[in-house]
C-alpha cells in the first residue's frame, strides 16, 4: 500500500512534466496540423537553461532559493520562447502552403540539428546539478517503507495546476485565445476577418515553448541530471500523452500526460523498468490504432 | 422503351451530430438516363453522394446498385470496392486528378484492377509474360481512344496538373470512365466551364449515355446541362427530397420554384420596415 | 530605401540571435576541475561575433533587394568567404560559420545579378531536374561501370574499399526506403527496425542452425517483410503525420526489446562470431579447416584478407543493383503506379477502386525485405551486431538521404549518399558537424528544394507510337 501511494505520487509528478511538454504539442497541432517534432529539443534547451542559470546565479552569490527558482523560471522560459518563436519562424512559416509532409520531414531535420547544436555548444556528457530543493513530508505509514513526499514534487504540481488554470483563462477569456481558436477552425476566414495568422502561430509556439521550459526546469530540479539526449524519449512520451487524451484538446494533453506519467511509473515499479518506454510507445500504437481521437478528443470528420 | 432501375435509393438519413443533412430520400435513377440531382446550397447534394461512394457511413437507408456487374448493397461495401466490384465511378467538386502524373498515367491507373489481375499481382509483370504484355497494350488502346475522343492525345505526357481547367475536368471523366463503370457518378461537372466547354459536356455526356450505355448521375448547377440533357431530374432542399421527374415537370414545379426563389410577391413588408421606407420616399 | 527599417529588422534578427546565443552559447557548462560538479565558462565575444554575424548578413540580404547594391555585396562576401577559407584562424567554428554565412548571401547576390532563376526554377520546368534525369540515363551505365572496376584502381585503398562499401549499403538502403517515402509517400521513421530484423534473422540462424549466408539471405529478406507486414497491417491507415511517429515507436520498440532480451539476441553485447561470406563455399581464410578448399588456393594466388572485402564489396554492389533494377521495373507495374497515385491522392484512389490498404502494405512490405537483404549483409560484413548499431539516429540518415536526393529520384539516393555517407567519412575532422549538417540540410531542402536536388518525374508508360503524340 505504501509503495503504491509513492508511485502514485511519483506518477502523477512525472505526468505534470509531461502533460507541460504536451500541451506544446496538442497547442500547435490544433492551430496548423502538424506534429512539432522539434518540440522534445525545446524542452530539453529548457533544461540546459535552466541548469546554466542556476549555475550562474551560483556563483554570483544567490542563494536564497526562492529568488533563485523565480529567476530561473524566468530565464528559462523567456530564452526558451525565443528558440521556440525561431525554429517555427525557419522551418515551419516558410513550408505553410507546401505539400503535406514537408514540414514534418522540416521537423526532424530541426530537431536533429538541436540536438548536436546543444551537443556542440555544450558538450555531450551528462550534466549534473546540486539539489537545489531538498526535504520534504515522509508519511511513515508501515510496512517497513516510508511514503516520501518531497518539496519539489508539492512544487511541481502546484506550478502545473497554477499553468493550467492560466492558460484555461488565457484561451477562453483573452482576446488572444480567441485568435487562436479561430486559427483552428478555418484559418482562411480568421485572416478574413481581421486576425494577425502570422502572429497568433508565433504566439502559439512561443507559449508551447514557454511551458516545456517549466517542464525542463522541473526536470532538472527533480533528477539532478540533463543531457542533450532528453529530448527525443520525452518528446515521444509528451506526444502520446496528447494523442492519448486527445488532440487539440488542452484538458486532454494533461490528463494524458497524468496517464502516461503514472503509466510509466506503475510499470517500472511492478513490472519491468527496462521496458518502461516500450509500454508507453504501446499506449502510443494502441491508441492511434483503436482510438485516434483519444479520451477528450473531438471525432475528425473528412470533406471530400 | 422500358426503364431498368439502376441506383435505387431508399430512405437514405445522414446526420452530423445534431444536424440532418439528408432526410429519409428515396429516389430511382435509370440505366441508360442522365439523373440530375439539384437543389439550392446546402440541400444535401453533395452528402447523398458522398454516402452513394462509401465516403460516409449513413445510419439509415438502403443503396441498391443493379447494374451488368450484378447487384451490389452499396451501404455495406467499403469505399474502394464500390468502384472496384459494384462499378460506380465518381468525379469531385474540387478535380481531383493526380496532378504530377502524366495525362495517360491517370487513364491506365484508372483500369488498376484489370491490370492487378493480368499481372497476376504484380508476378506476373515483373517477368514480362505475354499475358500482361497483352493486357497493358488493351489499357493503353482504351487510353488512347479516350484521348483521341477528348483531343489530348498530343498532352498524353503533360502532368495533369499542368492542362487548363476544362481539359482537367474532361480528363477526370475519362479517368473514370476508363474503370468501366455501371454507373458514372459526377459531382458539379459543369463547374467553372465556360458556354462553350459547358457544349461540349452535355455532347460528352450524351455520347457517354448513348455509345457507351451506361447511366450518369450527377450534381449540377449550371441549368443549361441540368435542362438540356437530362432525362430524369430530383430535386433536393434542406436534405429532403420535393421534386421528383421530367424536366419538364420539375421546371413548372412550384414547390422547385419556392425552393430556388423564395415565397412570392405576395408577401407583407413588415409594418415598421413599410414606415421607414415611405418615409424616405421608397414605397 | 529606408534605411531606418532595414536596420530596424537587422536589429530585430540580431536580438533574436542574441537571445538564443546568450544562455546557450555564452555559457557553457564544464567540469569543476578536480571536483564534482559543473560551472561555467564565459563566450561572451562568441556571442557577440554571431549577434554581429546575423546583423551583417540579414542587412546584406534586405539590401540585396535593391539592385545598386548587388554587386558589391557579391564581391564583399565572396572575397570575404574565400579569403577565410584560405587564412586559417584560431576560431574553427565562427571562422566556418561566416564561411557559410557569406558564401549563402554571395550566392544569392550572384542570383539576382546573373538573373539565375530562370535556370534553376522551383517546381515546373525543373531544368535541373531534366538535366539529373538525361544524365541519369545516360551516365547511369557510366557510373555502375565505375562502381564494377572501383577496387581495381589504383587509388583506391583499402580505407576507400570499405568507405565504397559503406556507402553502397546506404545507398542499397535509401533505394529501399525510396519504395515506401518516394514512391508512396508514406513516411516511414522506423525503418531502421527491419534492418535489425534483417542482420538479427542472419546472426541467429547462422547461430543456431548453422546455415551459410546465402541461405540466410533471403530468409532474411522474408523475415523482415513479414514484419512490414504485421508492423504495417495496423497503422498503415493512419495520417501522415501519425504514422511516422508510430513507425518511430515501432523502431524504438524493436530496439529496446532488443536490448533487453539478452536470451534472445545477446542483449547490449549484441550477437559476434557472426560467420562470414564465402565465394560459393570457398572460406576466405589464410587456413581452411580440413576438407575445404579456400579462396586463394583454389586460384592459386597469396592469401590476402583484401580479398573477403572486395567479395563484400561486389556482394553489395549486386544487391544495390537488384534493389535498383526491381524498383525501376516495379514502376512501370500496376502496383508501383498505385503507389505513385497514392502518394498524391488517396481519396482519389478508393474512388477508382484502388484498395489502399494492400497497396500500402505492398510497399512496406517491399521496402522492409530490402533493408533485411541489407541487414543480412551488414551481420557478415561486421562480423558482430548490436542494438547500438540500430538506433533512431540511422533511421533519420536514411530519412535525409532519400529526402535530399529526391524522393522517387534514384540517382537522386546516390549523390545524396555519397555526399552525405562519403564526404563526412572522408572529412575526419568536420565529423562532429555531420548531424549538424544533416539537419540543417534537411530543414533548407524542404524550404528551398522540397522535391530534393534532383527530383524528377520520368513518367511510367508512354503511348507506344502514333506520331506527333510523344514531346
Amino acid at each position: 500500500m505504501e509503495y503504491f501511494l509513492q508511485q502514485l505520487i511519483n506518477g502523477l509528478t512525472l505526468g505534470a512534466i509531461y502533460g507541460l511538454i504536451a500541451i506544446g504539442y496538442t497547442m500547435v497541432y490544433g492551430i496548423i496540423g502538424m506534429i512539432n517534432f522539434a518540440h522534445g529539443e525545446v524542452y530539453m534547451i529548457g533544461a540546459f537553461i535552466s541548469i546554466i542559470t542556476f549555475i550562474v546565479l551560483g556563483l554570483i552569490g544567490v542563494t536564497f532559493i526562492p529568488l533563485a527558482l523565480m529567476v530561473v523560471l524566468l530565464s528559462a522560459m523567456v530564452f526558451t520562447a525565443a528558440y521556440g518563436w525561431t525554429v517555427e519562424r525557419v522551418a515551419y512559416g516558410p513550408l505553410r502552403g507546401s505539400f503535406r509532409l514537408a514540414p514534418l520531414i522540416s521537423a526532424i531535420g530541426m530537431s536533429l540539428f538541436l540536438q548536436n547544436y546543444v551537443q556542440l555548444v555544450q558538450g555531450a556528457r551528462v550534466k549534473p546539478m546540486q539539489p537545489v530543493v531538498t526535504g520534504g513530508f515522509e508519511f511513515f505509514q508501515g510496512g517497513g517503507f516510508t511514503v516520501r513526499l518531497s518539496y519539489i514534487q508539492i512544487i511541481i504540481v502546484v506550478l502545473t495546476v497554477a499553468l493550467m488554470v492560466g492558460f484555461t483563462f488565457l484561451i477562453q477569456r483573452t482576446a488572444l485565445g480567441r485568435a487562436q481558436r479561430a486559427c483552428e477552425q478555418d484559418m482562411g476566414m480568421a485572416a478574413l476577418v481581421g486576425v494577425d495568422v502570422n502572429r497568433t502561430i508565433s504566439l502559439t509556439f512561443v507559449m508551447g515553448a514557454m511551458l516545456a521550459a517549466v517542464a525542463g526546469m522541473m526536470v532538472t530540479l527533480y533528477y539532478g541530471v540533463i543531457d542533450f539526449f532528453i529530448g527525443f524519449l520525452a518528446g515521444v512520451k509528451a506526444f502520446t500523452a496528447a494523442v492519448l487524451g486527445g488532440i487539440g484538446s488542452l484538458p486532454g494533453a494533461m490528463l494524458g500526460g497524468l496517464l502516461i506519467g503514472l503509466i510509466e511509473a506503475f510499470w517500472s515499479a511492478y513490472f519491468s523498468v527496462e521496458y518502461k518506454d516500450v509500454a508507453v510507445f504501446v499506449i502510443l500504437v494502441l491508441t492511434l490504432i483503436f482510438k485516434p481521437t483519444g479520451l477528450l478528443g473531438k471525432p475528425d470528420i473528412e470533406k471530400v | 422503351m422500358t426503364r431498368t432501375p439502376l441506383l435505387q435509393v431508399e430512405h437514405l438519413t445522414m446526420r452530423f451530430g445534431g444536424l440532418i443533412a439528408v432526410n429519409d430520400i428515396s429516389f430511382t435513377a435509370y440505366d441508360r438516363e442522365i439523373t440530375a440531382i439539384i437543389g439550392p446550397n446546402g440541400a444535401g447534394k453533395t452528402t447523398v453522394f458522398n454516402c452513394l461512394t462509401g465516403f460516409y457511413n449513413a445510419p439509415v437507408g438502403r443503396l441498391r446498385l443493379t447494374g451488368a456487374r450484378g447487384e451490389f448493397l452499396l451501404e455495406r461495401m467499403d469505399g474502394f470496392r464500390i468502384a472496384q466490384k459494384a462499378g460506380l465511378a465518381r468525379t469531385f467538386q474540387n478535380i481531383r486528378l493526380f496532378p504530377r502524373m502524366t495525362v495517360l498515367e491517370n487513364l491506365i491507373i484508372a483500369q488498376h484492377n484489370t491490370l492487378m489481375r493480368a499481372s497476376g499481382y504484380t508476378a506476373l509483370g515483373l517477368f514480362g509474360f505475354k499475358a500482361y504484355r497483352d493486357a497493358e497494350r488493351e489499357a493503353l488502346d482504351l487510353a488512347r481512344s479516350w484521348l483521341d475522343r477528348l483531343g489530348l492525345t498530343a498532352q498524353a505526357d503533360w502532368e495533369a496538373g499542368n492542362l487548363p481547367y476544362g481539359s482537367q475536368r474532361r480528363l477526370e471523366i475519362a479517368r473514370a470512365m476508363c474503370t468501366r463503370p455501371v454507373l458514372l457518378c459526377l459531382d458539379e461537372p459543369a463547374a467553372g466551364l465556360n458556354p462553350r466547354e459547358s457544349a461540349e459536356l452535355r455532347e460528352l455526356l450524351t455520347e457517354i449515355r448513348d455509345q457507351h450505355r451506361i447511366g450518369v448521375l450527377l450534381i449540377e448547377h449550371d441549368m443549361s446541362v441540368v435542362m438540356g440533357i437530362s432525362d430524369h431530374i430530383i430535386v433536393l432542399d434542406y436534405g429532403r427530397l420535393i421534386a421528383d421527374g421530367t424536366p419538364a415537370a420539375v421546371r413548372s414545379d412550384p414547390a422547385v420554384i419556392r425552393a430556388y426563389l423564395g415565397e412570392e410577391e405576395t408577401d407583407q413588408i413588415p409594418p415598421e420596415i413599410a414606415r421607414d421606407l415611405r418615409q424616405e420616399g421608397r414605397v | 530605401m529606408d534605411l531606418r527599417a532595414l536596420f530596424k529588422d537587422a536589429g530585430l534578427a540580431a536580438f533574436v540571435a542574441f537571445m538564443l546565443a546568450l544562455p546557450m552559447v555564452g555559457f557553457q557548462t564544464v567540469d569543476v576541475s578536480g571536483g564534482v560538479g559543473l560551472t561555467v565558462v564565459t563566450r561572451f565575444g562568441d556571442v557577440a561575433i554571431s549577434v554581429a554575424l546575423v546583423f551583417v548578413g540579414r542587412l546584406a540580404l534586405s539590401l540585396l533587394h535593391h539592385p545598386s547594391w548587388r554587386l558589391p555585396i557579391l564581391l564583399v562576401s565572396a572575397a570575404l568567404a574565400l579569403g577565410l577559407l584560405v587564412v586559417k584562424t584560431p576560431y574553427p567554428v565562427i571562422t566556418w560559420l561566416t564561411v557559410l554565412a557569406s558564401a549563402v548571401i554571395a550566392v544569392r547576390a550572384a542570383w539576382l545579378v546573373f538573373d539565375l532563376s530562370g535556370v534553376i526554377d522551383r517546381d515546373e520546368g525543373n531544368r535541373l531536374g531534366d538535366a539529373a534525369a538525361f544524365i541519369g540515363r545516360w551516365f547511369g551505365p557510366v557510373f555502375v561501370l565505375f562502381a564494377v572496376i572501383f577496387p581495381f584502381l589504383p587509388t583506391t585503398s583499402r580505407y576507400l574499399l570499405d568507405l565504397g562499401i559503406l556507402v553502397l549499403t546506404y545507398v542499397m538502403l535509401g533505394w529501399g526506403l525510396n519504395v515506401v517515402v518516394g514512391l508512396a509517400g508514406l513516411l516511414d521513421l522506423g525503418y531502421v527496425a527491419f534492418y535489425a530484423v534483417g542482420a538479427y534473422s542472419y546472426a541467429i540462424i547462422a547461430r543456431d542452425f548453422g546455415l551459410s549466408f546465402w541461405a540466410c539471405l533471403p530468409l532474411a529478406g522474408l523475415f523482415a517483410a513479414f514484419f512490414g507486414v504485421i508492423l504495417g497491417f495496423p497503422v498503415l491507415r493512419l495520417r501522415g503525420d501519425y504514422l511516422a511517429i508510430v513507425t518511430l515507436g515501432f523502431g524504438e520498440i524493436i530496439r529496446i526489446v532488443l536490448l533487453n532480451w539478452g536470451s534472445f539476441s545477446g542483449g547490449p553485447n549484441g550477437i559476434s562470431g557472426v560467420p562470414r561470406p564465402s565465394f560459393l563455399g570457398m572460406p576466405f581464410h589464410p587456413n581452411p579447416p580440413e576438407g575445404t578448399t579456400s579462396f586463394h588456393q583454389f586460384f592459386n594466388i597469396d592469401f590476402s584478407a583484401e580479398h573477403r572485402i572486395v567479395f563484400l564489396y561486389y556482394l553489395i554492389l549486386i544487391l544495390a543493383l537488384i534493389t535498383n533494377s526491381f524498383t525501376l521495373r516495379i514502376r512501370k507495374l500496376p502496383i508501383g503506379r498505385a503507389w505513385e497515385a497514392l502518394r498524391e491522392d488517396e481519396i482519389a484512389c478508393r474512388a477508382l477502386g484502388i484498395n489502399p490498404t494492400n497497396t500500402k502494405l505492398t510497399a512496406f512490405a517491399i521496402g522492409a525485405m530490402f533493408a533485411g537483404f541489407a541487414g543480412a549483409f551488414f551481420a557478415t560484413r561486421q562480423g558482430f551486431i548490436s542494438p547500438e548499431s540500430f538506433s533512431f539516429i540511422e533511421s533519420a540518415v536514411i530519412l535525409a538521404i532519400v529526402v535530399l536526393g529526391g524522393m522517387g529520384s534514384q540517382i537522386g539516393v546516390v549523390l545524396a549518399a555519397v555526399l552525405l555517407i562519403g564526404i563526412p567519412e572522408f572529412f575526419r575532422e568536420l565529423a562532429q558537424f555531420r548531424m549538424l549538417a544533416f539537419g540543417a540540410a534537411m530543414v533548407g531542402i524542404m524550404i528551398w528544394r522540397p522535391r530534393g536536388l534532383l527530383a524528377h518525374r520520368e513518367p511510367s508508360v508512354r503511348l507506344p507510337d502514333a506520331a506527333g503524340a510523344r514531346r
